[in-house]
């Protein structure tokens, strides 16, 4: 019997028992449609967290000269702590000299310095504002562009003049939808006069980005911000990954030579590339994609059992059909092939539906929660591949039962 | 011409039922030749039915040999058997084994789908398999819509498709009124006389009266073997 008329006698057999069929299939259809559903959420959040978080909080083609690393993933032991607290924290003179010393390539950079605290203005209060003391260099690193005003030029930093640059959502809640330019604001009870505002950036897992005030870097936030002389990092941003490299080693070698390191001593001091942040993001979800096949896996053992038991049964009850095909001329494998057909066209049915009903998981997933879905193109095959695979495996058993009957007892068979 | 279509030699056969060992065929010689029309006769537990396998090919002899067409058919493995069932063989059964949930017309293709016989040819085939059993206009009903004759004819049409050495009717009549047995006769000498080889399996001594030569099995042997003088 050709492919096309078993897969037609198939598509008969499933279509005349569609309820025995859907429930037969119930197994595969939710060990795809679990696969294909967290699949596409997982990848979501990858790809958000590769395009918009890291790129939010690193920059791209950006490295950061650290005391210690900023994002962490796993669990890290004690001594590992106390190590970073140990180290020596960056200074003015560690930030300059490792900008001259990157000579190959050509860099923008920054120093920021952090901290914060709850703004008010005439009453409207808004709380956790992240200050960062930054030199001019900041607005290119982070790709700012200004909805309003201007940011804070080079003379000013180097005045250390009080002026601040805001977040667009932080500027439209204190002013009230006023324009903000030109308007006084206190930072630690300092006043500052506000230069610029920044264009949204839009939020990362539903926590507004946009809420930050950014002022320079030899400005009197400085005081607050660190010890003297010091920042929390320095920004350097490349125009390529390649480039990013190069200028990643003549900084380490700069601070190895400041640090007076020997060859074999370990850095006292981080350089943090957006790969290392995506660290942190790789070990979730490597855990996850651990724990999903064993999910899915069960789910189709599962399903191939049942399916294996509706095709035991459909061979029991089509006995007398499969001796009347035999005594026609029906051989072994044409039997064979006739059962396997019908179980993998099962299988693959609801594979197909729970594809459907993945896409659909993953759609709702990211259209009520602030979780961001996109389907892998690779798990669509793979769920059809196996859900076939697993009603191929399950129909092999009892389509071999059937290929052997004997046509005599068979055709007798009531 | 006297052109020898089944040749049987000390046909046995021999059934383990649980500790009984039971001689269904004990050694049946006899040859059957073209165009002929034989009705095979005998008591329940004559060994009838066995016989009938053994020349539908659904089953192989303990021992002795059976060539059907020239071929030895009691060595073959089970698909070479499948095969000589399906070209050189129409089966029509007492319950007419007709599939229920395919049409007249499928029913008919089936014999030719496992020839791998596809697409226009198979349909044009089948339908003119139908409409020499007298049934054109029937090609889309399903069994359950034809009476006890139109199916019998089915089957008849079914077992014809692919132009087998012999016709190899188990009580055909069985299941039918002696109306409708009489119709299915009138349609099996329609055959015969077309040139068909027709052997019938048959306990109704009415039945066997339409067939050219009778032989009767008694305990698994030729009990006796008559030709009614043409």
């Amino acid at each position: 019997m050709p492919f096309r008329e078993a897969f037609r006698l198939a598509f008969q057999v499933i279509w005349t028992q569609k309820m025995k069929s859907s429930f037969s299939a119930i197994g595969v259809f939710i060990g795809v449609m679990f696969l294909i559903a967290v699949v596409s959420v997982l990848e979501g959040i990858n790809k958000y967290m590769t395009e918009n978080v890291v790129e939010t909080f690193m920059g791209v083609n950006t490295f950061q000269l650290r005391q210690r690393p900023d994002f962490v993933g796993e669990d890290v032991p004690r001594e590992q702590w106390n190590e970073w607290r140990r180290r020596p924290r960056i200074t003015y003179e560690d930030a300059d000299a490792v900008i001259q010393g990157i000579r190959s390539v050509p860099v923008t950079y920054a120093w920021v310095s952090y901290t914060g605290q709850d703004l008010e203005v005439e009453g409207r209060r808004v709380q956790g504002v992240q200050i960062t003391a930054a030199t001019e260099g900041y607005f290119d690193v982070k790709g700012y562009k200004m909805a309003d005003g201007r940011p804070f030029t080079a003379q000013e930093v180097q005045n250390g003049q009080p002026v601040a640059v805001l977040g667009h959502e932080l500027a439209d809640r204190l002013f009230d939808g006023r324009n903000a330019v030109g308007e006084e604001l206190r930072l630690r009870g300092i006043p500052y006069r506000i230069v610029g505002v920044v264009e949204s950036q839009g939020n990362v897992f539903g926590a507004s980005l946009d809420k930050f005030v950014i002022a320079p870097a030899l400005s009197p936030i400085k005081r607050i911000a660190n010890p003297p002389r010091v920042i929390d990092a320095m920004f350097v941003k490349a125009r390529t990954l390649e480039e990013l490299e190069v200028a990643r080693e003549e900084a380490e070698a700069v601070m190895r030579s400041r640090r007076q390191l020997r060859p074999g001593d370990e850095n006292n001091f981080e350089l943090e590339t957006s790969e290392g942040a995506l660290d942190f993001w790789a070990n979730i979800n490597r855990v996850l994609m651990t724990a999903l096949p064993l999910l899915v896996g069960i789910a189709l053992v599962v399903g191939g059992i049942v399916i294996m038991n509706i095709m035991l049964m459909a061979v029991a009850e089509r006995t007398r059909e499969i001796g009347i095909r035999k005594s026609l001329g029906a051989r072994r494998r044409d039997i064979l092939r006739q059962f396997l057909v019908e179980s993998a066209s099962l299988a693959a049915l609801g594979a197909g539906m729970g594809i459907l009903a993945g896409l659909g998981g993953a759609a709702l997933v990211s259209a009520t929660t602030p979780l961001p879905a996109s389907v892998a193109p690779w798990s669509i095959p793979t769920a059809v591949g196996l859900g076939a695979g697993v009603g191929i495996m399950a129909g092999l058993y009892p389509a071999s039962r059937a290929a052997r009957l004997d046509p005599v007892e068979a055709i007798r068979h009531e | 011409m006297t052109d020898t279509i089944i040749e049987v030699r000390n046909l046995t056969r021999e059934y383990q039922m649980g500790a009984e060992l039971v001689r269904a065929l004990r050694g049946v010689d006899m040859s059957i030749y073209r165009n002929e029309y034989v009705a095979i006769m005998g008591p329940s537990g004559s060994g009838k039915s066995t016989l009938m396998n053994m020349i539908g090919c659904l089953d192989t002899p303990t021992e002795g040999e059976y060539w059907l067409n020239g071929l030895e058919v009691s060595t073959m493995g089970d698909d070479a058997l499948a095969r000589v069932r399906n070209r050189e063989i129409g089966f029509v059964f007492q319950t007419f084994n007709l599939l229920p949930r395919a049409s007249a017309l499928h029913n008919v293709e089936l014999p030719l789908i496992y020839a791998g016989v596809s697409g226009r040819t198979r349909r044009e085939h089948a339908s003119g398999a139908l409409s020499r059993v007298g049934l054109s206009d029937r090609v889309d009903h399903r069994p359950n819509e034809l009476s006890g004759g139109q199916r019998q004819r089915v089957a008849i049409a079914r077992a014809l498709v692919n132009e087998p050495s012999i016709l190899l009717a188990d009580e055909p009549t069985g299941n039918l009124d002696s109306t409708t047995s009489e119709e299915i006769m009138t349609v099996f000498e329609e055959l015969h006389a077309q040139g068909q080889t027709i052997i019938m399996v048959t306990h109704e001594a009415d039945i066997a009266a339409h067939a050219h030569r009778v032989i009767t099995l008694r305990d698994g042997r030729v009990h006796s073997d008559t030709k009614k003088a043409a």
